[in-house]
């Protein structure tokens, strides 16, 4: 049995005995607000971690192998180190210990040692007095390498190595095997009355976030500190104790307000280790930006994607199995890439009402920028697969294509085959909203216009964390006292908001504006630990760890109201700075004089019980889903092949909206991303090269390219999430980019099952088409993969199933 | 030695030869409100106003300006009180990262200085250089409307 | 952060003077107006010159003079963006501007110039790229020490793009440009500007200087500029399509086509555009012309998306400018 929620019970804003004060009665949440660090973002006053400065700074500059896979003979670094203006150089041999973002999978150096893996991989790093020098001294180095063959597509990595593994000790290129059915999966393709294949293939992309990566290191008394435009501190906290052999409580990361992550800044970097080791080293502040192009490098990006999948089901379009097969491209290293080989099997189930369920998974290691998260963390791939297979089952079917998602929808508090527990759940409403909002269903047919629809789910923050811990995920500290509110949590705002939705928890919780509470956040230093924002995990569990620790401080300004006035806790109305007859600050000096300054702790963690108990059942697991579906209204020209997106519907299941302002900006976002990797984004590879590292040619839509977005919420109050709340950071992208497809199939008839779709590959599905072969763009088969034995999972008895 | 007009006041500061304007306004003048994502005039991160026309900061040479007035993200309030675009920015939600913003608040402005009633159309156009990665546009397209609006109603 | 080599910057006080110094520094100079490609290609090491000779202040190359006949003489430092806000251009040579118009973005307008865009460098993505990415490459023959076309392994020469979008159509109206040197001034059609060599494609000595580009008058012209280019700002051109027709009636007696970006140079469709002339300018003459002038355009995979596509896609740019030129109100002149 759960505890109740945090705010169960209470009555806010409200008279007393009026019982259900969810829906109305906020005094902040749900209202139209300002994020609360706009002010610095309009003015320029925002320091971000590359316009942070201390005197005497030494910039750091990094060579990297212009190998994709190679030896690394000798290392010569005498002639840069003599340089006038260096101060230090270092190798892989100063930096030893491995790491990596998650447990499981610590293959990374700062800088290579032994060999390179991929072009733009770091090998030595040099420290002076100013960038030109150190940039100067890098092209004095001799690097010797011994070339190796590199491996540079998922076909050629599940072939014998040329000359040898990527990394030791992995079965050839193979970095990841995953296999896993749910049910009787021949039995229920066996009773099925249509049976249907499809292979897609998703191009990986970067985050493309508009701030290069930059980090600034001081060791100091003995105390190592690093300023970072870090998604994750907690973690690179972790990471820089292991490899530079400090105590965690010798060193301490905060993370800077943040040009942008989506995914980018969540792994540890090697110029994050490799400024903390310099500083350490020399004594003095140092800082590393990367350039452009080198974010390309650093990347950690969408994973290219090859998917089949099979799907059987009734005539009446009851989906009776289902059988999934990804095979990834990881490029050269781990990264969180086996939690990405999971999710990206995790989430089908978490839409469709699948009964028999078999899903295997394959990550390979190729000579390519290491791919790692990026919004939607491996789920997009499979979204887009299987919203477009099904379109195309439904054709089998002749069925239409909504009808038969939605005989098919999961249902609110059910478990799905492989052990998702689902609560509240708009799956419906939002399929209703979009479809009445866009008039799906009598949209004009004209050859060229299409519409397309889809829908898609995602969690509320990952329900374990990337190393096996039992603590909580997110825990914040409140501070009250006669000079003021403060609220100390360690979750990110990159550029999401998440500082705004902490105060505005805490400002509900107190009775007061947000603007009388201040956020601290992000600081390893001064903050309890937050998890990092990834996973779109911040609302649901800091929030929940705020309005944790914001209840304690209320009950006790409670007690003091009620002593001070003779009435009753609960007949005390809080709100616009008052608890009852007295003031937010006498509260405060009352409760002060008593118990000394007022400090509370939160904390969140999942609930037990949202997973199964298999191997791989840690990926995949929230405490919520939000709900997303998407109609995308456009244009796809016969001649040329070229689209022009009009209109985006997209309605979405965000439990409640705590701020609007805050929710239409990730709105908006996902959409957009979304709309760049459905038509434009790749990140591809010529000559083992990068073919975009630049803004320029890595093409990004601009404002003349975005069509019109309509954004329409269901509200679902979700009984877990921060009163009712889940998350918009990531699911909203989902169900876009399967919808431009399915849209464009609408419009010329014919299916590019590959995104981005490029106008020639519209060509050349109508090409084939007029041949008289498919009209099908997109990868003919999924190659042999070496998958082992399926880990039979019993899924949840029948009986059971609905929680 | 450099010397610039830069936001109202004249300012003197040493640069190493082949230093832009980015680089000196953010590393010899401390006025980081300037971004930078590419430093090769294709992101618009960097844009500033030189006499009232938006320029890549990154791809302007010193040299170049000779007695131009260059205004920065900096220079957009009038002392205290915020520029209406400022204040639509903040109200709309268009700064979310606000990594862009320095760029869009300039691209804007002359856009305003120049068409006091663009239509959506043209808010986009003025804005195409300026890549922005978490708004999708929609809500800087709104606010700068937004802006358009308060200035033509002001007195 | 991506910053320039060293080099000095040198402030010319007259045309003549910045010949001089370009003549002093015997090819390792450049003149520098706009800045918009060279700063960047300075900034990746595509170009290291040891000195920078300003000339975007000098007032003669500020000038836009427009004749009562409509012909125009614009100063080659110029910007784009003050071509765009000429209201008499705006009238009198509407085709000029409407290829000023699709260049890049409004900050990059207001800093490139006319000139600069007439001799805006050929482009490759094996080329507009790092030192660091060119050196892992291994080089190519356009700069650094390759030995061999990235694109083209077995050519002898380089096949950088051709990337103007104003040089296709200010040719198609029949341009000539002003060009300063030693011996003076010298005025050629903008045509013969322009080698079929992605390496050095301007026919300019190492001293001489762009000073004007001179449009001729063409009321009554119907001129249309088509550009392929993956978003709707920003990008260079894929192709271009450059269009400048005179009719009579519906018979055409005089017309131009040039294409651009499909080359290292800008191609004229002479035969194309002299099939044309006296023709009915009716859809079955517009196919036969797209569809001929398609045939000279040869993309090689150095630029973005497919070639097969970007051939593809001439012929439809080139008739949709021919169409537009043919009959649609945008384009023609008074």
């Amino acid at each position: 049995m759960r505890p109740p929620p945090p705010w169960a019970g209470r009555r806010l804003g409200t008279e007393p005995g009026d019982g259900d004060a969810l829906s109305d009665g906020f005094q902040v949440v749900g209202k139209a607000l300002p994020r609360l660090d706009a002010l610095g973002k309009v003015t320029g006053a925002t320091r971000y971690a590359d316009d942070l400065s201390w005197p005497g700074t030494l910039a750091c500059v990094l060579l990297r192998s212009p190998h994709p896979h190679a030896r690394i003979v000798a290392v010569d670094t005498a002639a840069a180190a003599a340089t006038k203006g260096v101060v230090a150089v270092l190798t892989g041999a100063d930096l030893p210990v491995r790491y990596g973002a998650i447990a499981t999978s610590q293959d990374e150096a700062a800088l290579a040692s032994d060999k390179v893996r991929y072009v733009g991989e770091p090998v030595v790093a040099v420290a002076a007095v100013d960038e030109v020098t150190a940039r100067e001294a890098t092209k004095k180095i001799a690097v010797d390498y011994e070339v190796l063959a590199p491996v540079s597509s998922i076909e050629q990595a599940l072939l014998a190595p040329a000359d040898e593994p990527i990394h030791e000790g992995t079965k050839g290129n193979i970095h990841r095997l995953a296999a896993l059915e749910f049910g009787d999966v021949d039995e229920g393709f066996a009773v099925a009355d249509v049976v249907r294949e499809d292979v897609f293939f998703y191009e990986g992309s970067n985050h493309l976030a508009m701030e290069e990566h930059s980090a600034t290191a001081i060791f100091a008394d003995g105390q190592l500190t690093l300023w970072s435009s870090t998604q994750a501190p907690h973690n690179l906290h972790r990471v820089l104790a292991k490899v530079l052999d400090l105590p965690m409580t010798r060193v301490r990361v905060v993370a800077t307000p943040h040009g942008g992550g989506f995914g980018g800044k969540v792994d540890p970097a090697a110029h994050e280790v490799v400024v903390s080791k310099l500083a350490v080293l020399t004594g003095r502040p140092v800082k590393c930006t990367l350039s452009r192009e080198e974010v390309f490098y650093n990347h950690r990006g969408r994973h290219p994607a090859l998917m089949w999948v099979r799907t059987g089901a009734a005539r009446d379009g009851q989906i009776t199995a289902m059988h999934f097969r990804v095979a990834l491209d990881g490029g050269a290293l781990a990264s969180l890439g086996a939690a990405t080989t999971y999710y990206t099997g995790a989430l089908q189930p978490a839409t469709y009402d699948i009964p028999a369920y078999r899903f295997e998974a394959c990550r390979v290691f190729t000579n390519k920028a290491p791919c790692g998260p990026k919004r939607g963390h491996g789920t997009p791939q499979p979204r887009f697969a299987l919203e477009i297979h099904l379109d195309k089952l439904a054709e089998d079917l002749g069925m239409d294509p909504v009808a038969l998602r939605r005989c098919n929808y999961v249902r609110p508090q059910s478990r799905t085959v492989n052990w998702l527990r689902i609560t509240s759940c708009g799956i419906e409403e939002v399929t209703e909203k979009v479809l009445a909002a866009s008039g799906f269903a009598t949209r004009s047919r004209r050859v060229g216009h299409g519409q397309g629809f889809a829908v898609s789910a995602y969690l509320c923050g990952a329900g374990f964390p990337m190393y096996p811990s039992q603590l909580p995920h997110s825990e914040v500290g409140l501070k009250v006292d006669r000079g003021g509110v403060t609220v100390f949590c360690g979750a990110t705002d990159i550029g999401q908001g998440s500082d705004t939705v902490l105060a505005t928890v805490v400002a509900e919780e107190l009775g007061l504006d947000r603007a009388d509470v201040r956020v601290v956040t992000a600081d390893t230093g001064l903050t309890p630990v937050d998890l990092g924002s990834y996973s779109s995990r911040v609302t649901f569990m800091a929030g929940n760890a705020a309005i944790d620790a914001a209840r304690k401080i209320r009950t006790l300004l409670l007690e003091e109201a009620a002593r001070t006035s003779g009435l009753l806790a609960h007949e005390l109305r809080v709100g616009d700075g008052r608890f009852g007859p007295l003031s937010f600050e006498q509260a405060v000096e009352a409760a002060e004089e008593r118990h000394g300054a007022l400090s509370a702790s939160g904390s969140y963690a999942p609930p037990p019980g949202i997973s199964g108990e298999f191997r791989g059942s840690a990926v995949g697991p929230g405490p919520a889903y939000t709900y997303s579906a998407a109609v995308v209204d456009l244009d796809a020209d016969p001649t040329t092949g070229e689209v022009l997106v009009h209109k985006v519907w997209v309605a979405h299941d965000i439990g409640r909206l705590l701020n609007p302002v805050l929710v239409r900006g990730q709105m908006d976002g996902n959409v957009y991303m979304a709309l760049a990797e459905a038509l434009m984004e790749s990140q591809t590879y010529r000559k083992d090269l990068l073919h975009h590292p630049s803004v320029l040619e890595y093409k990004t839509p601009l404002a003349t390219d975005m069509p019109a977005i309509e954004h329409l919420y269901v509200e679902t109050i979700d009984p877990e999430g921060p009163y009712g709340a889940k998350e918009v950071g990531q699911g909203p992208f989902l169900p876009v980019v399967p919808a431009v497809v399915s849209a464009i199939h609408d419009a010329l008839g014919v299916w590019v099952d590959e995104v981005p779709v490029t106008p020639e590959k519209i060509l050349r599905a109508l090409d084939a088409r007029d041949r008289g072969a498919l009209g099908r763009a997109g990868p003919k088969r999924f190659p042999a993969v070496p998958f082992p034995p399926c880990i039979k999972v019993e899924p949840p008895h029948a009986a059971t199933a609905r929680v | 030695m450099v010397r610039l007009r830069l936001n109202g006041e004249d300012h003197e500061t040493l640069a190493r030869s082949g230093e832009t304007l980015l680089e000196i306004l953010r590393e010899r003048l401390g006025l980081t409100g300037t971004k930078h994502g590419c430093e090769v005039g294709e992101c618009g991160a960097c844009t500033v106003l030189v006499d009232g026309a938006p320029r890549l900061s990154c791809l302007v040479l010193p040299e170049q300006l000779a007695d131009a007035e260059v205004t920065t993200v900096e220079g957009l309030a009038d002392g205290a009180v915020l520029h209406p675009l400022q204040t639509s920015f903040m109200r709309l939600g268009a700064s979310q990262c606000g990594y862009c913003t320095s760029g869009m608040l300039l691209s804007a402005k002359a856009l305003l200085d120049e068409h006091p009633d663009p239509s959506n159309a043209e808010i986009r156009e003025a804005l195409a250089g300026n890549v922005c990665r978490c708004t999708g546009y929609a809500a800087i397209v709104d606010a700068v409307a937004d802006a358009a609006e308060t200035l033509r109603d002001a007195p | 952060m991506l910053r320039l080599p060293a080099f000095e910057h040198l402030r010319a006080e007259s045309v003549r003077d910045a010949a001089g110094m370009l003549a002093d520094h015997g090819g390792t100079a450049r003149l520098l107006a706009g800045g918009t490609d060279l700063l960047a290609k300075m900034k990746r090491r595509q170009v290291m010159p040891d000195a920078l000779v300003g000339i975007g202040h000098l007032a003669p190359l500020r000038e836009v003079r427009v004749a009562p006949s409509g012909a125009a003489e614009l100063g080659a430092a110029v910007t784009l963006a003050e071509a765009l806000a000429d209201r008499r251009l705006a009238a009198d040579q509407p085709g000029y501007l409407e290829a000023v118009g699709v260049v890049s973005s409004p900050a990059l307008r207001n800093a490139g110039t006319i000139g600069g865009n007439l001799c805006v460098d050929t482009r490759c993505n094996y080329n507009d790229m790092t030192e660091e990415w060119r050196h892992a490459v291994g080089y190519c023959l356009k700069t650094g020490c390759g030995e061999r076309c990235q694109v083209a392994a077995s050519s002898p020469r380089c096949w950088a793009i051709f990337s103007s979008d104003t040089a296709p159509m200010a040719i198609a109206l029949g341009a000539t440009v002003v060009v300063w040197g030693a011996e003076g001034e010298r005025e050629l059609p903008l045509g013969t500007l322009y080698a079929d060599d992605g390496k050095a494609h301007l026919q300019l000595g190492p001293a001489e200087i762009l000073t004007a580009l001179r449009l001729p008058a063409r009321r009554g012209w119907r001129v249309a500029y088509e550009k392929l280019r993956r978003r709707s700002a920003v990008d260079f051109p894929l192709a271009g399509a450059a269009v400048a027709l005179e009719l009579d009636g519906d018979v055409v007696a005089a017309c131009r086509l040039v294409l651009g970006a499909v080359a290292s140079h800008p191609v004229e469709l002479h035969d194309v555009a002299q099939a044309l002339t006296g023709r009915r300018l009716d859809d079955e003459a517009i196919e036969e012309a797209a569809t001929a002038g398609a045939r000279l355009a040869k993309p090689l995979d150095n630029s973005d998306l497919n070639y097969v596509w970007r051939k593809r896609m001439v012929k439809v740019i080139l008739e949709r400018a021919l169409r537009r030129a043919a009959g649609a109100d945008r384009g023609r002149l008074r």
